[in-house]
Formats: structure tokens, sequence, C-alpha cells
């Protein structure tokens, strides 16, 4: 598989390391329900068979973190976005 | 040496007479030449013997002239280099070749068990599952190491394999895979039009069918064709033609898999040659002519040596200047087949029977046939064949049967397209009746196939359309192709009546030669139900053999097909999944073997520490001094307490540069300390360092470490050495993905500073003399952290912290300076008698301070668990600091962190052991802990531990059992505080 890392090109999946979905936001610990929100937000994963948005950091490139869309079934990759970039990956 | 070569004809072929190549084959030596492969040097030679079946030891001869072989297995050169299993159709001959045959005992000739084939009732379709379940216990002791004996392939070498193995990267426009007519035209089409191209083949030679094709080629013979087209192939700039190159697998993103023999035809690779090469091809497009593989039919007796695919008799006898046999007969449902043999029959080869099942055959053949004196049968079946390798046949017609004699038998059931790397994305062949083949059907992004992989037969319609495929991947890309003179070659056309199996025929038929898989077993996983072509695959283990069922697929799919009486599209279809073909381990390993698999980092003192007589052992990725033995000491023990009681009574130093270093800078580090921390950094001052615990989001402690305030806007963080990368990633995560909003900016200094902690009661004397400013209490108080220099001027962090317990000092230094600092130290020690000491006295010192490590970090504690509950602030928000607080994860029960001594202080404690109420049975159920890490103190004379017991702290003077089942030992121990030595801290303060 190979990623567009915005900063280094077309990279080797290898260079990268996986996170996991990447449209989570990490709960407001001052809420009510934060207990449940966090145990949600941390151990709760959809597993599409389809369109994903997920989260890779350029470990061995340049250590950004991106929000990369990636089909799981055909691991076509559409696009990616730096996590400090506003906007869509694709 | 024989010098026979009695089947070689004496003119012909793509071989070099003047270099003849010596080789043996089961210790007799024969002789064949530049050109060859071994399969046809052993027939030119006579040998049609060439191996043992897989389950029922008969005999099997050479079968095909291709990667498709499933007969001709041998075992190729000894000793270490043995490699098992080598298709001998494709191993390339070179001078001094040894090969031997396999599954054989005692001898090829005479083997004890062929008498296999007598149980051969027994071992029949699904006989794994239906023989040895019963009794289970059988199974290790007597089933396995006699199927291990009688069933199998060859040996593999005993030794390390000798040579190494390289991987490699390539990029490209368009990856031609297969450079057989449609290939070279496709390479060529893109090529001229500039794309940077890839041409990879198998074979040592390229062109494919070309090599083997009897006629002109653009007024040329066709392997002078193709030589033709490589030469120029060769002299494009962009272009890269790889010989001897299988690519095996389609992956993600145009990403190909492709095996390089490099040196597979030497007797032993050149000096720094690797063996083999893998390589990672990264092509924006790619074409896929990988040509097509000729299929048998099916009938009783069709294993004898001597039953050839009669493609494999053409390109015997047209590219090796082989004849198979004196006497040639075809069996053959199809006009490409009777095409190949009068073609084989013009060039020399002795062909006097065309046996064809249709009974309608076009008269130009016939008559061809007839005009060469060569006999024919049409509407006939071979129904047995006799001898040991082949004399003769039994073949029906409609008046009758009769005895045909000859030594080798040509079958032809027509072609399947090569689609197995357009299945290696999921997409499933579909069937074609025209050609009664599967052709490709959805195939991998960027990959198009051109000539017979997918079902274009005829050698002019594959140079067009292999031009039409490379031009259209070349303009995809946006090159302008020039047009392209493709030579016209007029194809016959294509005539086929399906015929896969002979059913009225006498004796064994087998559908998969390599496994032993017959047309009954076929009718048997039939008859069980086993009808889904994935269950007959796996019943019977048709197609699963090293040859992936390449010529016994589709058979296998048609008989059960006519079986059911469904089609063969309904019945099924086979996905091949990569490798197309057999990938040595040690090529998929490369460099990564032995002390290679994993690389070790060495520390910037690491040539000083062995110069002072370290012995190292790899903690992680590192390499680190263990510990420092000294003439008469009589074990590690001994030196170990040397270097602890040397550091506790005077000064010791030790490499720490290990530990992850992150520089930090920016306004806000403060608030994203404290985020991060589970203790309050905001308020930490400038010249100051501070302890911090990090925790995971789900609230288990990640990591601790200090971190020190050189300057407001600047902070140097360490991190354990073995989360370093970890944590590195994780506050890169926090800052750009949680809190992009805070400005800090992150950057990993562990490479660049080396850093010495200096212990013991005269750390400081020693530091004072290499430091360049003032180091007193009052300069650099406990937790002080200053910039400065040291030895006259190089630039320094000094920063005063304690990991044993002493009054204790880091000194980084930029890591150049790593080593000459550590010798520095040491003069500067010398009249204290300072002491390099290694990661076991490092161990000892903290656990007799009580302090926790990896082992307690073990990513199942808690910040509570470990005695840190109270440095968890309560004004803040903190990465795991909601889930810190569930029930589970805050119940008064769970195991906390204390000390433990012996009872007995004569006995040694173990790590891993598991506490128990005393008295207690050893069960779960009675389990409150284990024992974390146990160190011999010097300083106490005895055994000491840390470990994790229920509610520890409220327990201390009580004893319990520690209960180490795997050592087979038990101990009564007391539970203590944590810290055995100056639990007060007056040491390090002072
Ligand atoms: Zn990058």
């Amino acid at each position: 598989m190979r990623i567009p890392c915005p900063y280094c090109g077309e990279r080797d999946a290898h260079e990268f390391a996986y996170l996991g979905d990447a449209t989570l936001t990490r709960p407001d610990p001052a809420a009510a329900e934060a207990e449940q929100a966090f145990h949600d937000y941390v151990y709760l994963r959809d597993n599409p068979a389809g369109a994903h948005e997920e989260w890779w950091y350029h470990a061995n490139g340049c250590r950004q973190w991106l929000r990369v869309a990636r089909d799981t079934r055909t691991h076509a990759i559409s696009g990616a976005v730096a996590a400090r970039v506003a906007g869509e990956p694709a | 040496m024989s010098t026979s070569n009695r089947n070689r004809l004496t003119a012909g072929g793509l071989i070099d007479r003047a270099r003849p190549l010596g080789f043996s084959f089961d210790g007799t030596r024969y002789r064949g030449y530049e050109g060859d492969t071994l399969a046809s040097a052993l027939l030119a030679n006579g040998v049609r013997l060439v191996g043992r079946s897989f389950k029922y030891h008969r005999p099997r001869g050479i079968f095909s002239a291709g990667a498709e072989e499933p007969n001709a297995l041998v075992e190729l050169r000894s000793g270490a280099r043995r490699e098992p299993n080598s298709r001998a159709t494709v191993t390339e001959l070179y001078d001094g070749l040894e090969a031997a045959s396999q599954n054989r005992w005692p001898s090829l000739a005479v083997d004890a068990l062929s008498l296999n084939r007598f149980l051969q009732p027994f071992l029949g379709a699904g006989f794994y599952y239906k023989t040895f379940m019963w009794p289970a216990a059988f199974w290790e002791k007597l089933y396995e190491p006699i199927i291990r004996r009688a069933a199998g392939l060859g040996r593999a070498a005993e030794e390390a394999d000798p040579d190494h193995y390289e991987k490699a990267t390539a990029f490209c426009d368009v990856l031609v895979i297969g450079a057989g007519p449609a290939g070279l035209m496709a390479a060529l089409a893109a090529g001229r039009a500039g794309a940077r191209v890839i041409l990879a083949d198998e074979d040592f030679l390229p062109g494919g069918g070309l090599n083997a094709e009897a006629g002109d080629v653009g007024r040329k013979p066709a392997p002078a064709f193709a030589a033709e087209m490589v030469a120029e192939l060769m002299s494009l700039p962009t272009v890269r033609v790889m010989t001897r190159t299988s690519v095996f697998g389609v992956y993600d993103s145009g990403t190909y898999g492709a095996l390089e023999r490099v040196s597979d035809h030497l007797p032993e690779p050149a000096p720094f040659q690797p063996r083999q090469r893998l390589w990672r091809i990264i092509a924006r497009r790619a074409v896929l002519a990988a040509g097509a593989t000729e299929r048998p039919i099916v009938f009783g007796g069709n294993d004898r040596p001597g039953v050839m695919l009669a493609g494999a008799v053409g390109t015997y006898v047209q590219r090796h200047a082989v004849l198979p046999g004196q006497k040639i007969a075809l069996f053959a449902n199809n006009d490409g087949a009777w095409r190949e043999m009068l073609a084989a029959h013009a060039a020399g080869a002795p062909v006097e029977t065309i046996i064809d099942v249709r009974t309608e055959v076009a008269a130009d053949l016939t008559q061809a046939a007839r005009a060469e004196g060569i006999r024919v049968l049409t509407g006939a079946q071979v129904i047995a064949t006799a001898g040991k390798t082949l004399t003769g046949l039994t073949v029906a017609t409609a008046s009758g049967t009769e005895r045909i004699a000859a030594d080798t038998l040509a079958v032809s059931g027509g072609w399947s397209p090569s689609v197995h790397l357009t299945c290696h994305h999921g997409g499933k062949p579909r069937w074609e009746e025209a050609i009664a083949a599967f052709v490709p059907g959805t195939c991998p992004p960027g990959l198009s196939v051109a000539g017979a992989a997918k079902g274009v037969f005829g050698l002019g319609a594959c140079l067009k359309d292999g031009a039409a495929i490379g031009a259209e991947a070349a303009q995809a890309l946006g090159f302008t192709v020039p047009a392209l003179d493709v030579p016209d070659v007029a194809d016959a056309p294509f005539a086929l009546t399906p015929f896969w199996h002979v059913e009225g025929s006498k004796g064994a038929a087998f559908v998969d030669l390599q496994n032993d898989v017959t047309a009954k077993d076929v009718g048997i996983a039939h008859k069980e139900g086993f009808r889904s072509v994935e269950l007959l695959k796996r019943y019977t283990t048709l197609g699963m053999a090293t040859d992936q069922g390449r010529t016994s697929n589709v058979t296998g799919l048609a008989i059960m097909a006519s079986l059911t009486g469904a089609s063969i599209p309904e019945t099924g279809t086979t996905i091949f999944r990569p490798p197309y073909t057999p990938v040595s381990m040690g090529a998929l390993a490369g460099h990564h073997r032995g002390k290679d698999f994993r690389p070790v980092r060495l520390t910037p003192t690491h040539e000083w520490a062995r110069a002072q007589g370290a012995v190292f052992i790899e903690t992680g990725a590192w390499l680190r001094a263990q510990y420092f033995p000294r003439n008469g000491e009589k074990d590690w023990l001994e030196t170990v307490s040397r270097e602890v009681t040397s550091v506790r009574a005077g000064v010791g130093l030790i490499d720490v540069s290990t530990f992850g270093k992150i520089d930090l800078q920016g306004r806000d580090v403060g608030a994203f300390l404290d985020r991060v921390y589970i203790n309050g950094f905001a308020a930490l001052a400038v010249g100051k360092a501070r302890y911090g615990v990090m925790l995971r989001e789900d609230g288990m402690v990640m990591d601790d470490g200090t971190t020190a305030r050189l300057a407001p806007e600047h902070y140097v963080m360490t991190t354990t050495t073995a989360n370093a990368a970890k944590v590195y990633q994780h506050l890169e995560f926090c800052l750009q993905v949680l809190w992009p909003e805070l400005d800090v900016a992150l950057s990993s200094v562990s490479e660049q500073w080396a850093q010495i902690a200096l212990a013991g009661p005269r750390a400081r004397d020693v530091l004072a003399r290499v430091a360049d400013g003032d180091v007193s209490n009052a300069a650099l108080p406990f937790m002080g952290a200053i910039e400065g220099t040291v030895m006259g001027g190089v630039k320094a962090r000094l920063f005063r912290l304690s990991f044993s317990g002493e009054l204790g000092y880091e000194i980084a230094v930029p890591a150049r300076f790593g080593a000459a600092l550590a010798q520095a130290l040491m003069q500067a020690g010398e009249e204290f008698g300072i002491t390099p000491y290694g990661i076991e006295a490092l161990g000892v010192m903290r656990i007799e301070k009580g302090h926790v490590s990896g082992n307690e970090l073990s990513g199942q504690t808690t910040a509570g668990d470990l005695g840190f509950g109270r440095m968890a602030s309560t004004k803040k928000d903190y990465i795991g600091r909601t889930l810190a607080a569930r029930p589970g994860l805050t119940d008064p029960d769970r195991p906390a962190f204390v000390g433990f001594r012996p009872v007995d202080p004569s006995r040694r404690l173990r790590a891993g052991a598991h506490f128990l109420p005393l008295g207690a049975a050893p069960t779960m159920a009675n389990d409150q802990g284990y024992m974390t890490s146990v160190a011999y103190s010097p300083h106490l004379g005895h055994w000491i531990g840390l470990g994790l017991i229920t509610r520890g702290p409220e327990r201390l003077g009580e004893r319990v059992r520690a209960y180490d089942p795997v050592r087979g030992e038990e101990i009564e121990v007391e539970i203590c505080a944590p810290g055995f030595i100056d639990p007060e801290g007056v040491r390090l303060r002072g």
C-alpha cells in the first residue's frame, strides 16, 4: 500500500504507523457522561466495509499525523491531509 | 562422462554446441549445452525417469517444459546449498550442476515404497480425515512418522544457507510481465513512447513462445525476431529488461513482487553477488503477458514417464534440439497440437501416430499428417499405457481397441490462459466457452492483460494485441505513442472440442500429478458430497501442491462438472493467490537473518566500554554494557555486587544515552505537559527537573521519566529506553490531532545527546573537576537542571537526578563527545576509585531504592498500583484521567506495588513467582499478585524483590508464599516498603 503524504509524496505504507478511525473526537472530560463517552472513544470502533477515514503517522518520514481516506475493501487510498490542516482527505 | 546426447538433433535449437556443460543426476555424469535446462539435458541423454510421486511413489518423468511442471522436481546441489523441489524444467543448466531425484528409497529405479500404490484404495481422497482420526494418540507416534517417510518431497539443507539474498525497489511507468510475443510488443510500444518500462521474464532467454516457434516472423526465424526485439529494448534508455525474474504477486497501489534469480544458474554466486534478489516494483501501469499453460487429457496410465504435454515436446525439439523420444504419438482434441507435432516432425522428431478424440478434423491437417507418413486415428481415445517408461498405448477407436508402440505420448487438451496475477486482488476469472478456458475477470487496478494470457491465441494476434495494450498503457499515462510496425503472421483458426477425461480407461488416471489425485478421487469427493470446488480442493488436495494445480485445476473442475451435470462456470472457478511461483524463504528474509534480523544500536560510549572490558547485552534495540568484570571475579554476581558497593561507597558512572530525549519548545509547553503527565508541570521553574508519569487514554501507565525546564519556553523530556519511539509518536498525536492550538514544537534528540549518569557520595567531587562552572549544592541542588559547559568548553546539560538513590548527576553532551566525557570522568574520578558500572548494577540499585522500571510499567498497571496515586493532580485534565477513575482501576483489592524480603535470608527470590496467602492452595482464586523484579542486594546481604500484591501497602510486615511452579520453588517472604536503602532520601539530597 502506498500513502500520498502531503509533505513527502507517495510513500510505502512500511514508513507509517497506523492508529485507526480519524473521525473520533476526544470527549469533553467535564461533561456529565464523560466516563461513558471516553469508554466509547477508547474501545468502540466501527468496522466498515468501504470508505474509512483513518490516522496514519509518517514515522519514518516527516513525523506528521495524516488523515487518510482508504477503502477497506480494496485498500484504494483516495487522499491524505495533515492532521493540522483543515479539510477532508478526499 | 557419458557423451551420448543420443536424443540431440545435430543442428538447430537455441543451444551453443561449442559450450558443453557437464552435470550429474543421481551420481551419473552427463553432458548438456549452454542454453539447456536440466530437463532438456536429461531428455537429450535419454533420462526419462526422474522422480517418484508424492503419495504412491509411482515413477514419473518430465511432463512440461516450464513453470507448470508437476513431476520433475529434483534436489539441486549438495550440502548447505542443497535445494529441494527444484523444477528441472526451469533449472538453467550450468557446468558442474548436481541434481538428485527425490522421494525414492532405496533408489529411483527400485523403490520399496512404491508398494504404496497397492495401498491406493486406502490412500485416496480424504484419507487423512478417514484413516487417522482415531485414536488421537496414534497420530504423533505412528501415523505422522510413517506418512512423513512415505509421502513427501525433497530434503531441505540442514546447514545454514551460505549465500545471501537482497531486497531492492524499482519504479516504472509500465511493468510488462512476460517477454513472449505480446510482452515484447507491449514493452516496445511503451518504450518507444519514452515511458520507463520494466520487462520481466522468468526465463533466462527472453522471447517466450517465439523461442520454440518453427515459423518466421517478419521474414526472420521467430527466435531471431525475438532477439532483435530484445536488443532494441535494451538499447532504449528508459527500458530495463530483467531476465530470470518472476513477477509473483500483485499488491496494493501498483506494487508488484518479483524474484530475480541472480545466481541460480551458477555453481555459487560470484563474489559480492546475492543468490537471489527480491524486488518490490512500483508500477503506474502493468501489462500481464504471461501466456497460457497447456492442459492435458486425463486417461489411465497418464502419469507414465514418456507422457508429456504437446507444447513441451515442441519446445524441446525447436528450442533445445532434443527429441523427447524416437516413436512419438499425439493424443489431442485441438488443431494447435497437430500443428505443433507437424512442425516437430519437420524438424526431425519421429511422430508416428496422431490420435484425436474428434471425429472431424480439418482436412489440411489430416492430409499434411498422412503425407508425412503419420498414422491418423480420429474419434479415438487412449485408454491405457504400458511400460516402466512408456513403450506402448492402448487406443480405443470406433472399430475396437488396438495397441500402438510409442515411447513418447504428447498430450493436449487445450490451453489455459495464465490468469494467476489477475486474481491477486480477488478478481474471479470468467469462463470463455469459445476457447473452453478461464480468461481474466476483474483485474487489479492499473493491470491490463495482453495476448494468450487473456485468451488471444495465435502468434500474429498476440503480437498485435501486445502492441495495442502496451500503447494503451503508455497513452493512459500521457505518453505519445508512435505508430508501431507489427509483423503480419497468418494465424490458423482456433479449433478445439472440449474433452477432459477418458472415462472408460484402465488404470489410475491422474488429474493432479504432483499431489497424486486421480479422477476416481474426484468421483469419491462427488459421492461424498464435497462438490463445491473449494471443498473438492481441500478434500482431495487437488491443486494444492507447489504447482498450484496449473495443469490440473480446470480438468478437475470439468470432471466434477460432468459428475454433477452442471456447467464448468456453475461448478466454480479457482482463485489464485500469491506467490505465482514458489519464493524461497531466504529471499523473503533478505539480509534480516541471524544477528542482522534486528540490527542493534550502539551507545556513544560503546568503544570506550569495550576497552574497559564490558560484557554487552541486547536490551531492546540497544547493545548496552551489562557489567565490567575484573580478573579474579568468579561470576557476574560478584562483579555486579562490587560495582554496586563501589558506587554506594564512592562513585561510579554509566551511559544512559539510550533514554528517549525529546526537545520541547514553545509558549505552551507547560500547559501541554500538564495534559500528558498526571502531575503538574506548569509551575516547574526554569533550572528545575521533575519526575512525571504518563498514562494511556485507557488509564494505564504508559511511561515515566523526568522533564527539565532549561529556559522559559524550552524543555527537555526523557522517556524510558523501551518506550522512546512510542512516547514521541503519542506526543505528536496529542499536539497535531488533539490540541493543534497549542504552541509547542517537538523534536527527538535521542541520537544527538550522549548522557552519562554519575552516582555515589563522591559524584560532586568528580563532576566539579569536569564541569567548567559551579556545581555546588547551591548552584545545582537536587532536581536541578542547568546548561553549561564541561571539559573546557563542550556544551553540556547538567541534571541533578538519581536513579540509584545516591547523590547523582546526569551529564549530557553532544553525542560525539560522549566517549571523551566518559574518559574525562574516569580520569577525574581516579583518586576516588571511580567505577564504570553496567545495567545489572543499575538495576540492583533501582530495586534497592524501590523505583519502578519496565517490569512494573507492564501496560497493566495504574498509577495507583505503582504508588503514584497521590501524584495525580485533581486540578486539571490529562490523558487517561477519566478512565483511570473507572471502578475496575480503582478497586482497593488491586495488586499494588511493595517490596519483599525472604524470611530466610539465605534464600533466593525469583521474578515471576506468584503470591499466595500462607497455607493456601496454589489456585487462581488464591492468587494475589506476582514478583516483578528481584536482585541480590549487596547493601543488605540478601535477595530483595519488588512486586504487586493485593492491598500491598496495607500489609507491610505480613508473610506470604512466593510460589514459582516454573522452577518448582516456593519460599516464604515478608511484605515491606519498596525502599530498601535510604528511604528518607538523605543521600541524594546531600
Ligand atoms: Zn511525510
